[in-house]
């Protein structure tokens, strides 16, 4: 099967339509960031707290606000999450806190005041501990005192085993409540589950994450990420360079980053946090994008050195349709791997394979709608683009394997 | 088939083998093949839930406590030689400041600084007459920034070991040099370990020189005249907390010299206390030199007090009673596991600096639970219909590509596995890239041999033609890729640096499966075909 046999299309001629599509992305994804919604930073990078909390009911919203505000805890924001497993339902709610002035001595703090606010105000009236909000070592400890199989001094590392199976068969569901819905876990048994009953309540919520980085850690964090990833941008260009010429390394690099920042903008627009994941997300639009251009670099150069007489607008032409097929192959691949990501990947991912998603279209249409036309037009103004015909390094180690 | 290709195929196999091995081991059933699949497979902490601390130590402090030290040390030797001076003082934590040294005894206070405190610079004070500014050289402190560092780790390893927490991590982490990541799998609520990660554990037992408590510094001055007695200092107890928030601070006066410190302590345990019933006590032993030096002191001070002092504030202050050798206790309202946490505490012995929590992550592990099985859904599904594709698409070569993509995903897990790399969310960003090239490498592999069959070429010349050409693009995308990876794993930190690993190994397979096993593959097939025959690409 074969879908694109012999295209013959004038992309060169069209370079200036890509442009002006690129400049109208950048802008409203730009005029976003500049003057409209601002990137919003997760707290990776921003310093803060944000905690995961999947209540057994329907969250009553209003009540946590009021909860979190009578703790004094008002720069709090606070979104319901649709569960991951079960799109349905709205049982879970993330409550981020920005950092409180003090510094990174305060993240302690924050995080406590959270948990210490959910507590006063769904906790129960009882004096026992809640069995959602149980550690295994609590609850193992708990098991060995009242020895409900009564193992007695043989029980040895028993209970231990069984409260790690009770806290997984809780944890698959999140939170529970009935004790009754741990009797799938391996030996739980009834006298357990009545000892289980008898000493521990089940609170309405279960705290799944909770997330807290100092101010200063964060700025470093963004700093870190953003020399790390200019660093492997600046290594690129320079082997770019090496194996073809440096306005190819320059191109190359100048399409990965308007890929970056279209996608940012698009981050700004629908709202997305930046987080140290969506950071790898980025690197993997680069790694993409990278990868798409340098095939159509290579068939370039080696076109260079087969049609010495055509013109080198002609040549690229040729290179990216005799490269299409390939092209839209993976990129389609490629597409419907992360789009599966994106809608089925839960919440948790949203943000994360939203950016592949954007990297893996942007970065394909960057090869042939950025790079190739700003080799096309260096060569038009400053000639040399027939330097590769003579025969370059590469192009006399390409020569000489055949 | 010929040697050459057959020899091909054994190194594929022994790869394969060995890395099969890698991923699930030699099961015996289903049930123990998923066993060893999650044992070789480490996951990090954002899939399988944990705690992710990273501290800060305060090393300036440690680094101050020395220059204390060294004022201490001064005084005592200006003090011994009869030098006189206005005033010595602590400047900041690297710098001593000594006021009019009088003219006459200066040669010998150029000596004594000269021949004890070589770990100091001396030059002229600014601004001062006869004034001296002690510069500690930068050695001296980056040697103290790093034994503070070392013995921080080592002291916070010992601690969290002693809890008894499935496979923790303490290891130092990147961002500048004085921080530590502790990472506790499966810990979904640090709050114990971070208590007794941060608890100084510094425990001294020192005579009490007056054998009084006194409500405050004040008072206790006042009680001698304004000048407290050679060689001791003010430390004030421990704040009552049955008594309340607003409960009145006791104040004592103890030797400065402690009599035994943490150090000398042989073991810490717990028992029920004898006196309260429900309460627990900290029993200890002392080594043997310790034990010399402990019972001649409690002999020579029957019915006077001796303070029990943990970080640097009085625990307790009981009056001795009969001689004690190797032995003592620490009474106090502690349950059974605040007396337990003492006791590792005290055993695992104190940190060199106080400490700071500066970045907190905890990761339920149902959170985790349903980032993996999202995940692996969602990447698996997608998985197979490219697969499905690419044998729709190109036939039995199709065939060639599955296999070399299933073979990069072995390889790629197995050495993770076997290098004990971590699996991480950006990880698996990682692990979508190398599909993604996985898949190109491929596809440039076929549409090139394609072309080749176009232009009439016989299918072995174009199999051949169409490996070599695409080859070149193969090495440049990946080597371009790899450039990158190193740089990410060079300047990254956590998560960037889990990337590039993933990117990394995944990489180096993708060359190995789509260059040489699909080639051998080829080959194969090329021999036992019909020489006429369509090549089904």
């Amino acid at each position: 099967m074969e879908l694109f046999k012999s295209v013959n299309i004038d992309w060169m001629g069209k370079a200036k339509y890509f442009i002006a599509c690129s400049l109208i992305l950048l802008t409203v994804g730009w005029v976003s960031v500049l003057w409209n919604h601002g990137l919003r930073y997760g707290i990776d990078f921003r310093g803060g707290t944000l905690v995961v909390v999947r209540f057994s009911t329907a969250p009553p919203i209003d009540q946590i606000r009021k909860g979190l505000q009578d703790a004094g805890l008002r720069n709090s924001t606070i979104t319901p999450i649709s569960d991951i497993s079960d799109p349905n339902s709205k049982n879970d709610v993330q409550i981020s806190l920005e950092t409180n002035v003090q510094g990174d001595a305060a993240i302690d703090a924050d995080r406590q005041a959270v948990i210490d606010a959910l507590h006063k105000t769904f906790g129960s009236a009882s004096t026992m501990p809640d069995f959602n909000n149980a550690t295994p070592s609590a609850l193992a400890l708990y098991l060995t005192q009242k020895d409900p199989l009564t193992l007695g001094s043989t029980a040895g590392d028993r209970y231990n085993q069984l409260a790690q199976k009770l806290t997984t068969a809780r944890d698959k569901a999140g939170i529970i409540t009935n004790f009754d819905q741990l009797k799938s876990a391996d030996g739980a048994t009834p006298a357990v589950i009545t000892s289980l009953s008898s000493g521990y309540t089940l609170g309405d919520f279960a705290i799944r994450s909770v997330d807290s980085v100092g101010p200063k850690v964060g700025a470093q964090l963004r700093n870190q990420a953003i020399y790390a990833t200019l660093y492997a941008l600046l290594g690129m260009l320079v082997y770019i360079a090496f194996r073809f010429e440096w306005v190819y390394g320059a191109a190359a690099v100048i399409a990965v980053f308007h890929d970056v920042l279209i996608t940012l903008g698009f981050f700004s627009l629908r709202h997305y946090e930046i987080s140290l994941t969506v950071i790898a997300a980025l690197l993997t639009l680069v790694g993409y994008s990278m990868n798409d251009t340098i095939v159509i670099f290579d068939r370039v150069r080696e076109n260079l050195r087969l049609m010495r007489r055509e013109p080198f607008t002609e040549i690229v032409n040729k290179s990216i349709n005799q490269t299409l097929s390939r092209t839209i192959l993976t990129s389609g691949l490629t597409l419907l791997t992360v789009l599966v990501l994106y809608l089925l990947g839960g919440e948790v991912l949203r943000a994360f394979s939203f950016a592949m998603v954007a990297g893996v279209v942007v970065g394909t249409y960057s090869s042939f709608g950025i790079a190739a036309p700003i080799v096309v037009v260096w060569n038009k103004y400053y000639g040399q683009g027939a330097a590769m015909r003579g025969g370059s390094a590469a192009g006399a180690v390409a020569a000489a394997r055949r | 088939m010929s040697s050459q290709i057959k020899w091909k195929f054994v190194l594929i196999l022994i790869v394969i083998l060995i890395c099969l091995f890698g991923v699930i081991g030699f099961p015996k059933s289903l049930a123990q093949l998923q066993q060893n699949l999650s044992d070789n497979l480490h996951l990090g902490l954002d899939l399988k839930g944990g705690s992710h601390l990273v501290l800060q130590v305060q090393v300036d402090e440690a680094i101050g406590q020395r220059t204390d030290q060294a004022v201490d040390d001064l005084r005592k030797q200006i003090h011994e030689k009869n030098v006189t001076v206005g005033e010595i003082s602590r400047e900041d934590s690297t710098h001593i400041l000594v006021r009019n040294v009088e003219p006459a005894t200066s040669g010998t206070f150029h000596d004594i600084v000269g021949t004890q405190f070589t770990d100091w610079a001396m030059a002229p004070a600014a601004g001062e007459v006869n004034g001296y500014r002690l510069t500690m050289k930068p050695a001296v402190i980056a040697d103290a920034q790093h034994n503070t560092m070392n013995q921080a780790l080592e002291t916070i390893t010992r601690r969290i070991n002693a809890l008894g927490l499935s496979e923790p991590t303490v290891v130092f982490t990147g961002r500048g040099d004085d921080e530590i990541l502790v990472e506790l799998p499966g810990e979904g609520d640090p709050t114990r370990a971070k208590a007794v990660i941060q608890a100084g554990g510094q425990l001294q037992l020192q005579r009490v020189a007056d054998d009084q408590p006194y409500p405050s510094r004040e008072s206790a001055m006042a009680a001698h005249a304004g000048f407290l007695p050679a060689g001791t200092e003010i430390v004030p107890g421990e704040p009552d907390t049955a008594a309340g928030p607003n409960a009145p601070l006791v104040y004592y006066i103890l030797d400065r010299v402690p009599i035994v410190t943490g150090a000398d302590l042989r073991s810490a345990s717990v028992s029920p206390s004898t006196k309260f019933p429900g309460q627990y006590q900290v029993d200890f032993r002392l080594s043997n030199a310790a034990a010399a030096r402990f019972g001649p002191f409690t002999e020579a001070n029957l019915n006077h007090r001796m303070a029990i002092v943990l970080d640097h504030k009085v625990h307790s202050a009981p009056t001795i009673n009969g001689r004690i050798d190797d032995s003592g206790l620490i009474e106090g309202s502690f349950t059974e596991e605040t007396a337990n946490d003492l006791a590792l505490i005290l055993r695992a012995g104190a940190l060199p600096a106080s400490i700071r929590y500066i970045e907190e992550r905890t990761i339920g592990p149902s959170l985790g639970l349903d980032s993996i099985r999202e995940g692996v859904r969602a990447s698996v599904g997608s998985l197979i219909v490219v697969m499905i594709f690419l044998l729709i698409y190109y036939r039995l070569s199709g065939v060639n590509a599955v296999v070399a993509l299933i073979f990069n995903l072995v390889i790629l897990i197995a050495f993770m596995s076997y290098s004990g790399a971590v699996l991480t969310l950006p990880g698996i960003a990682g692990v979508v890239l190398t599909i993604g090239m996985g898949v190109d490498s491929n596809v440039l592999v076929f549409e090139r041999i394609r072309e080749e069959l176009r232009n009439g070429k016989a299918n072995a010349s174009a199999v051949d033609a169409g490996f070599d050409k695409a080859f070149l693009t193969i090495i440049d995308t990946h080597i371009t890729t790899l450039v990158s990876a190193a740089f990410l794993f060079l300047f990254g930190t956590g998560p960037v640096k889990g990337f590039a690993v993933t990117l990394t190994i995944g990489l180096l397979a993708n060359l190995f499966t789509s260059i040489y096993v699909s080639r051998a593959i080829f080959d194969y097939h090329l021999a036992h075909m019909d020489r006429q025959g369509e090549l089904s690409i």
